[in-house]
């Protein structure tokens, strides 16, 4: 992105996953890469749930101007990053509006209930669809199986983060994301980061 | 080095609410911090704990709340500065100490912090620990934001100090649990030394005895404080008005609450016509300031969580100036414009307004709306709450359901407070049957378990967790030996605070700060209290279950079983898988088995997956921790473990 100018202020993104996914680290990473750009940051976050395979969301306000609300208003979601793709489709019902843009991992967890068989799951291809009717663009991204070729789940966060840099709505960039990690990750942990971050922009261009 | 410690007067940092308390905290240069873990509250101390060393401080996770209370009023007394910090019901805990606290008075500057969860987003009750302040008598405030987050907490002890009374300063989960952008104050420098002076006159604040009585005395000095506070509190900058001079609608508002209405107001695009009065200042309300922000309009909506604290004061105080300031219109939680359940956010701030000033507000376009129609539901299915891969608890409570079944005279357990309350629903096969306080499992049983005289036939059970053991079902387990009560109590220790961030507890040989500590052992206390006390690993389905048949045949009085395995998330467990598991596919005969797919449908780890085209089930490997335990759980032997290399 050129320069610092957002293109809506506040801009809000929503970051969701399941519980466990590693969606509080992911918004923590994001915002601080932006604090370190100079913006106001808020983040809201839902803790509870968080390792128990309930749905979890994070709020992020991006503003040049001011703290924002810890919670995004009905229908005003700018963008939706989903570690799981149908929660993609629970924050859309919710926070979506004809503007927002998608960037979802592809890579299911299944709730309890449609393990137990009780309830269905639907098909990529059907989220892809449903996604796509009710946002102005939607990405998805294979950030799980990408991850665990590098050897570790838990960098699709990473990937994710990657990919959205790659839209360039946000002034998002590798050095940031590199003195950012380098505070809470061990050193020998940073290069393998950085190369899910790479991964993450090209496989969006794809 | 920690980012709490940032020496750089004016840096900016992103916080939490809970990181911008404690640095807060620790530019009023508190030297004593306790508190009992509890969401949202746990990262206060965990953060000073953090940097315990680097400043000085003492920092601990006290036995249960009440504790904490004295520890931190010990280190007031003894003239510090100290930090006492809770979740919502941890103040009914500490209360009784509480009110005689706020009696005797303080003389270090001390701050109580009680994080409230309107919602229950994290508790089973959205209780209000505001009112707690009006009770004992003592200064409330409430940030607004992040940065005051930080401001309040060190002005808070300032206060504390010149009024020598308790201050609480309280959160609330979208604070406590937000991050925002802190600007830093600077650290203190000079060290502080206790001195606990008490040879001097009775009545002496600073040298005399620390005691609420004679009560007619302390109650009037204590009223005097009040009086003070009122006066300090208006002028307060933490009260801040923004809006017209002649606003159609005044806001008065607290907390999380000031970000909704400032949000409500802006996306309405009412700045010119809605005034927004903050409070941070909450008990006692300043009567002039109020009396002048009240002047200018005849419509008040007052927006706050969880019950109408702020707005029954307000009323008071409009009911008191009535005739000076005229008969007002109130809005807010009493007539229903703001709902009394639940926590807030924007859209119930727009719509109170959108209904008072009569004007129409659609968030998006009605097609859009009606595309997303039943989304939620059909293409996202619903996600329960439950035990994660690996957790001990499903195993326990595995064996503690199969064990009432196959004894058949309908024996129920009583829960308590922790990861294991999800064992109310399918996750822990629904075996609780009661879930209250933290510790009330045991005081429960110990009560049915004297109902044998009126009848009752049915075997009583209760669980607790190893840190509510030490928290609060001692007492009770006291009580129930005492009286000769039948009950079994299966302690479920999985070796840490778990619900909450794995803090340590008395049962651990370390502590917050990371030191070496003395640990206790609940099998040798359950013993010396006269109890039968038996210790399993939950991992091992079918001793387990023997056991717990055997100690509920036993009819004579207390029984305990331990079950000891470490929690799936603690860093031992997360370090490497036990086992590597397999599904044999060729074995796994599906619904035709006769099992009633027992592995997927009831045991219901995540790790296990109902393959509807091969009708198998599979294992995930990503999500699998290899415990172990699902092998024993498959009758056809589809389900096998190796030892991990």
């Amino acid at each position: 992105m050129a320069g610092t100018q957002l293109p809506n202020d506040p801009y809000n993104i929503i970051i969701t996953g399941v519980g466990g996914q590693g969606n509080v680290m992911a918004s923590r990473v994001l915002a601080n890469m932006l604090v370190k750009k100079g913006y106001y940051v808020t983040i809201g976050e839902t803790f509870g749930a968080s390792q128990r395979g309930g749905s979890v969301m994070s709020h992020l306000r991006i503003s040049k101007k001011d703290t924002w609300s810890p919670q995004i208003p009905k229908g005003k979601a700018h963008m939706i990053v989903a570690l799981e793709p149908t929660e993609a489709i629970r924050v859309l019902a919710d926070y979506g509006n004809p503007d927002v843009k998608v960037v979802s991992n592809t890579r299911p967890i299944h709730p309890a209930g449609v393990l137990a068989g009780d309830l269905a799951y639907p098909a990529l291809e059907e989220t892809k669809k449903t996604a796509r009717g009710i946002s102005s663009e939607a990405w998805f991204i294979d950030a799980t199986d990408e991850a665990l070729k590098l050897g570790n789940p838990i960098l699709g966060n990473i990937i994710m983060l990657g990919a959205l840099s790659g839209l360039d709505d946000l002034p998002l960039d590798k050095e940031d994301f590199r003195e950012v990690i380098a505070k809470s990750i061990p050193q020998n942990k940073i290069d393998i980061n950085l190369k899910a971050f790479d991964l993450g922009r090209e496989l969006l261009k794809q | 080095m920690s980012a709490l410690l940032d020496k750089k007067e004016g840096a900016e940092h992103l916080l939490m609410g809970n990181e911008a308390i404690a640095r807060g905290a620790l530019e009023a240069g508190a030297k004593v911090a306790a508190g009992y873990p509890g969401t949202p509250s746990s990262e206060i101390i965990e953060s000073l704990a953090g940097v315990a060393k680097e400043t000085n401080m003492y920092v601990e996770w006290s036995v249960n709340e009440k504790v904490a209370m004295e520890v931190a009023a010990a280190a007031s007394f003894a003239e510090l500065r100290s930090l006492c910090v809770m979740k919502q019901n941890g103040v009914n805990v500490a209360s009784d100490f509480l009110l005689h606290l706020a009696g005797s008075g303080t003389r270090g500057g001390m701050v109580l912090v009680p994080c409230d969860d309107p919602g229950a987003l994290s508790s089973i009750n959205e209780g209000e620990s505001r009112f707690f302040a009006r009770t004992v008598e003592i200064p409330l405030l409430e940030p607004g934001d992040f940065q005051e987050a930080k401001d309040m907490t060190k002005w808070a002890f300032e206060l504390s100090e010149e009024l020598k009374q308790l201050v609480m300063l309280r959160s609330v989960t979208r604070l406590s649990h937000a991050s925002g952008n802190v600007k830093f104050g600077t650290l203190p420098t000079e060290e502080s030394t206790a001195r606990f002076r008490c040879d001097g006159f009775i009545l002496d604040p600073d040298e005399g005895v620390v005691i609420s009585a004679p009560v007619d005395y302390k109650h009037s000095q204590q009223h005097e404080k009040l009086k003070r506070a009122k006066e300090i509190f208006e002028d307060s900058p933490f009260n801040t008005y923004e809006g017209p001079d002649k606003p159609e609608l005044l806001i008065i508002t607290s907390s999380a609450c000031t970000l909704y209405s400032r949000e409500a107001i802006s996306i309405l695009g009412l700045k010119d016509r809605v005034g927004l009065l903050k409070m941070g200042t909450t008990w006692p309300l300043p009567p002039k300031l109020l009396t002048r922000y009240l002047s200018l309009t005849e419509k008040i909506l007052i927006v706050e969580e969880v019950l109408p604290f702020l707005e029954e004061n307000v009323k008071v105080i409009a009911a008191e100036t009535a005739s000076e300031i005229g008969i007002k219109k109130f809005y807010g939680k009493n007539d229903d414009t703001i709902p009394m359940v639940g926590e807030l956010n924007p859209d119930h701030v727009i719509n109170a307004i959108a209904k008072i000033l009569e004007i129409d507000y659609l968030p998006r376009p009605e097609e859009y709306s009606a595309k997303t129609q039943g989304l939620a539901f059909f293409g996202a299915p619903q996600r329960e709450l439950i035990f994660c891969p690996g957790c001990p608890h499903r195993a326990s409570f595995w064996s503690i359901h199969n064990a009432l079944e196959l004894d058949g005279r309908k024996g129920f357990v009583c829960g308590d407070i922790g990861c294991y309350t999800m064992a109310l629903l399918p996750t822990g096969f629904t075996t609780l049957k009661t879930v209250h306080a933290m510790g009330s499992g045991s005081g429960l049983a110990s009560g049915f378990g004297k109902l044998g005289q009126f009848g009752l036939d049915q075997p009583v059970l209760a669980v607790c967790g190893d840190s509510t053991f030490f928290h609060s079902a001692i007492p009770a387990l006291i009580n129930a030996r005492h009286h000769k009560s039948d009950f079994t109590l299966v302690v479920l220790d999985n070796s840490g605070t778990a619900m909450t961030g794995f803090q340590p507890h008395p049962g651990l040989k370390v502590n917050a700060m990371g030191d070496n500590v003395p640990d206790l052992d609940i099998a040798e206390l359950c013993r010396a209290m006269g109890a039968r006390v038996e210790i399993r690993d939950p991992f091992e389905l079918e001793e387990t279950r023997e056991t717990l048949n055997e100690l509920m045949e036993d009819k004579e009085g207390l029984k305990v079983l331990i079950l000891r395995q470490i929690c799936g998330l603690s860093p031992e467990k997360k370090a490497g898988k036990k086992y590597e598991m397999a599904i044999n596919e060729e074995i796994c005969l599906g619904e035709n088995c006769g099992c009633n797919r027992v592995c997927t449908r009831i045991f219901r780890c995540p790790g296990l997956v109902w393959d509807k085209e091969k009708q198998v089930t599979r294992l995930d490997e990503v999500i699998c921790t290899g415990c172990g335990v699902c092998a024993d759980i498959c009758p056809a032997g589809a389900i096998t473990r190796k030892e991990a290399v």
